[in-house]
């Protein structure tokens, strides 16, 4: 149960970033702690208590009581992804600041109706 | 820009190997220890990165120069497709049709070592490209004054 | 060459055309319009064989289901690949002379592919996180490709869109993991299999509303819509037309059909069925009002797009096969003439360098193509016979009026009529909407700073001419294309235990 309410709120920080602040740079950061709010949480549903990493070792070839890889793969795909979308939101955010001269996303707002 | 001073030069010069080998012991053990081609890859970026902040773009340039990361870019994802089409000679896409030899070994999993490698090539050039498309960008008189 | 062997192709033709585009373009730029539009091509072919296919499942490295990544054709899947390709077809050959003003067209083809093998890989595959990661790959290219022009507006847009776009897959990507850790499965036939058998508790349920709201987000229904209305009309043209012809559906509506009808089990008179109809009827009716008073051509054929998927979740959540055959049929249709529409606003705006109804006029003297194929699409669209568009709309008034009727045998539940009411005012609306544009920019007397347009170039005309003969087709075709193309799929769809059999028993 823990780990899915901790990382709902900090969802819910991200969400609330992304919604009530004005800078485009904090409206990036939102959405940065959103995805790896969901990262952790992906991966924390793979966890079994005592479990070991699951690497096969010469020394010991037997898989017991590991945890479950799956969602290790899973998010590191889903950091990639999020690593793209970065990538493009920060280069946005250096074009809209030549054009429009500000990160104040109030006064971006040519586009209306 | 002009890089940084001559202590920070020469120490890059030294790093830069050790950056490159341990990426590459990285990425070509992706099957056996932890890592793989993306973790790779970006270590090695942050060596080509590194290059770029100590030297100065244009030195910088004359190393690895934008073109080649853009065309080893895309020539890399190309060969990734190229292994998983391969696989279709040997029933499916995808399927691993490569030998497997003995366990624990660096050949021991097929078409993983070539994926791995293709992936890390691919990364390291894609973020290195993505970084200096950020960095270099030309500004305008008048940005420079707002911080 | 069977069905089953081109599978994987349907994916790999587009992101290898698009990862070689940019290297090819370095040794000779000619080839790279001809190697877009014949990979393209060479898709279209392929959708045509798979059509009458037998349904099949592709092992990708020759794992079994449930522990390997499958492909899965079954005759939905077979129609939305068709509708992508033909759309993509149409697109492509236009921006052949359409982007040539632009820079970097090399860049921008590798980006549409790349967007075309996204949305492939959405309707083909049968794992649910190999879903969300190529209806990633769909979005990350339609976010480049609609700050492509990089001006003030095109910029801004992007950037709303980019942030509402990633809001709604995070909270996919939430469901995915509260699935995940409940059924541990990610194979959609598996978990079709489990919760059919144990029934929905209450963290499925949770997840089954954040599926709602993200790819709902991505279909922009209405509560979620407020990235479309800036997003479309700033792009280019032909990727408006990509946009609401194709991405909309692909990623948003056809997720949406595939999870509630096969993963979540959606009855009529059912709560799903009553959510997808309300939200369905709210998009139809706020989409049309905005839509009403927009003197901006993109701009009101975006606010449009939003009504018309109304219809579509509508029929989507009726629930019942008539109403489930009316909505994929609206699907289609919609695909033809939306596209239609965003290249015909293209080469209006390409030829008088406005996009404003008030300054356009009298164009159907000088641009006969431009305005013949204007004028099938907005007919279709506002539901005149014998277009296309009327035959869909028609069916699902019929099915909303007979749900009255059958819902609750012996009793008329008055709610249903209400919402065939309503669907008949928003179409009486669509048409006013429409003969608006046609009066403002088609007839009319020409304005004397507009003299000197012309029409534009071939190519863009053939593009244009292939999707109004699209659209009669479908329209005067419409017994044909029924029986032999959305019936299946609609078959595929309400029988959720063939498609557990045909993953999991293959």
């Amino acid at each position: 149960m823990t780990p899915y309410l901790l990382c709902s709120l900090i969802f819910a920080i991200g969400v609330y970033a992304i919604i009530a602040k004005k800078n485009l740079i904090k409206i990036v950061i939102g959405l940065l702690l959103l995805e790896y709010a969901v990262n952790l949480l992906l991966v924390l549903v793979g966890y079994k208590s005592g479990g070991k990493p699951p690497i096969i070792v010469p020394q010991n070839p037997s898989t017991a009581n590991f945890v479950d890889p799956l969602p290790q793969a899973l998010v590191l795909t889903s950091i990639v992804i999020g690593l793209g979308i970065t990538a493009l939101m920060v280069a946005l955010c250096i074009r809209l600041y030549e054009k429009y001269k500000t990160f104040d996303i109030s006064k971006i707002k040519r586009l209306k109706g | 820009m002009n890089g940084m001073s001559p202590i920070v030069k020469a120490t890059t010069k030294v790093f830069m190997g050790f950056i490159t080998v341990y990426s590459l012991n990285i990425i070509a053990y992706g099957h056996l220890t932890p890592g793989g081609g993306f973790a790779g890859g970006t270590m090695w970026a942050c060596g080509f990165i590194l290059l770029v902040l100590a030297f100065g773009k244009e030195d910088a340039f004359k190393i690895v120069s934008q073109r080649a990361a853009s065309v080893a870019d895309c020539l890399a994802a190309f060969t990734f497709l190229l292994v998983a089409i391969l696989g279709i000679s040997a029933g499916g896409f995808f399927v691993n049709f490569l030998s497997k030899g003995k366990e624990f070994n660096l050949v021991s999993a097929g078409t993983l070592l070539w994926l791995n490698i293709a992936i890390g090539i691919k990364v390291s050039a894609c973020l290195f490209g993505v970084f200096v498309a950020l960095a270099i960008f030309k500004r305008s008189k008048t940005s420079s004054e707002v911080q | 060459m069977n069905a089953h062997d081109i599978l994987p192709l349907f994916v790999g033709i587009p992101l290898g055309a698009g990862f070689l585009l940019p290297v090819i373009a370095l040794l000779w730029k000619k080839l790279v319009d001809i190697l877009a539009v014949l990979a393209v091509l060479a898709l279209v072919v392929m959708a045509l064989c798979v059509i009458g296919a037998p349904s099949c499942i592709y092992k990708m490295g020759n794992w079994p289901p449930p522990f390997g990544v499958n492909l899965v054709l079954d005759p939905m899947s077979a129609m939305m690949v068709l509708i992508i390709s033909g759309v993509s077809f149409a697109v492509t050959l236009y921006s052949v002379s359409y982007m040539t003003k632009f820079t970097s067209k090399p860049y921008y083809y590798s980006l549409l592919m790349l967007m075309i093998a996204g949305m492939n890989g959405v309707v083909l595959t049968g794992d649910l996180f190999n879903m969300y990661v190529f209806m990633e790959v769909g979005a990350i290219a339609s976010y480049g490709l609609v700050a492509f022009g990089t001006e003030h507006e095109e910029l801004e847009a992007s950037f709303k869109y980019l942030v509402l776009g990633s809001l709604g897959s995070g909270f996919i990507i939430f469901g995915i993991a509260l699935v995940y850790s409940n059924t541990g499965t990610l194979n959609m036939a598996d978990m079709a299999r489990i919760i059919s058998a144990g029934g929905l508790n209450r963290l499925i349920t949770f997840a089954s509303a954040l599926f709602l709201m993200g790819f709902g987000l991505k279909a922009a229904m209405v509560p979620f819509h407020a990235w479309l209305p800036d997003a479309h009309p700033s792009a280019p043209a032909p990727i408006s037309a990509m946009l609401s012809g194709l991405l909309i559906k692909a990623l948003g509506v056809y997720a949406i059909i595939r999870l509630f009808y096969h993963v979540f089990g959606l009855t009529p008179g059912s709560e799903y069925s009553y959510i997808l109809m309300g939200l369905g009827l709210l998009s139809m009716v706020v989409g049309v009002i905005l839509a009403v008073g927009q003197w901006d051509f993109k701009r009101l054929l975006a606010y449009h797009s939003i009504s018309q998927m109304g219809y579509v979740m509508l029929g989507i959540g009726l629930g019942t096969p008539l109403g489930l055959l009316g909505g994929l049929f609206h699907l289609l249709n919609h695909s033809a003439f939306k596209s239609l529409l965003f290249l015909c606003a293209g080469s209006v705006e390409q030829s008088t360098g406005s996009r404003q109804l008030r300054e356009l006029g009298g164009l159907c003297h000088r641009m006969p193509v431009t305005s013949a194929t204007c004028s099938v699409a907005s007919l279709s669209i506002s539901g005149v016979p014998p277009f296309n568009g009327f035959w869909s709309k028609l069916i699902i008034i019929v099915a909303a009026v007979q749900a009255a009727f059958t819902t609750v045998p012996g009793t008329v539940q008055a709610g249903y009529i209400v919402i065939a009411a309503v669907t008949v005012l928003v179409s009486f609306l669509t048409l006013v909407s429409f003969v608006k544009v046609q009066k403002y920019s088609l007839f009319g007397a020409l304005p004397d700073r507009l003299s000197g347009v012309r029409e534009v170039s071939t190519v863009m005309c053939i593009a244009m001419i292939m999707l109004a003969v699209a659209c009669i087709g479908l329209g005067v075709l419409s017994p044909f294309v029924l029986n032999g193309l959305v019936a299946p799929a609609r078959d595929a769809l309400m029988d959720g235990q063939s498609y557990i059999r045909l993953v999991l028993g293959g």
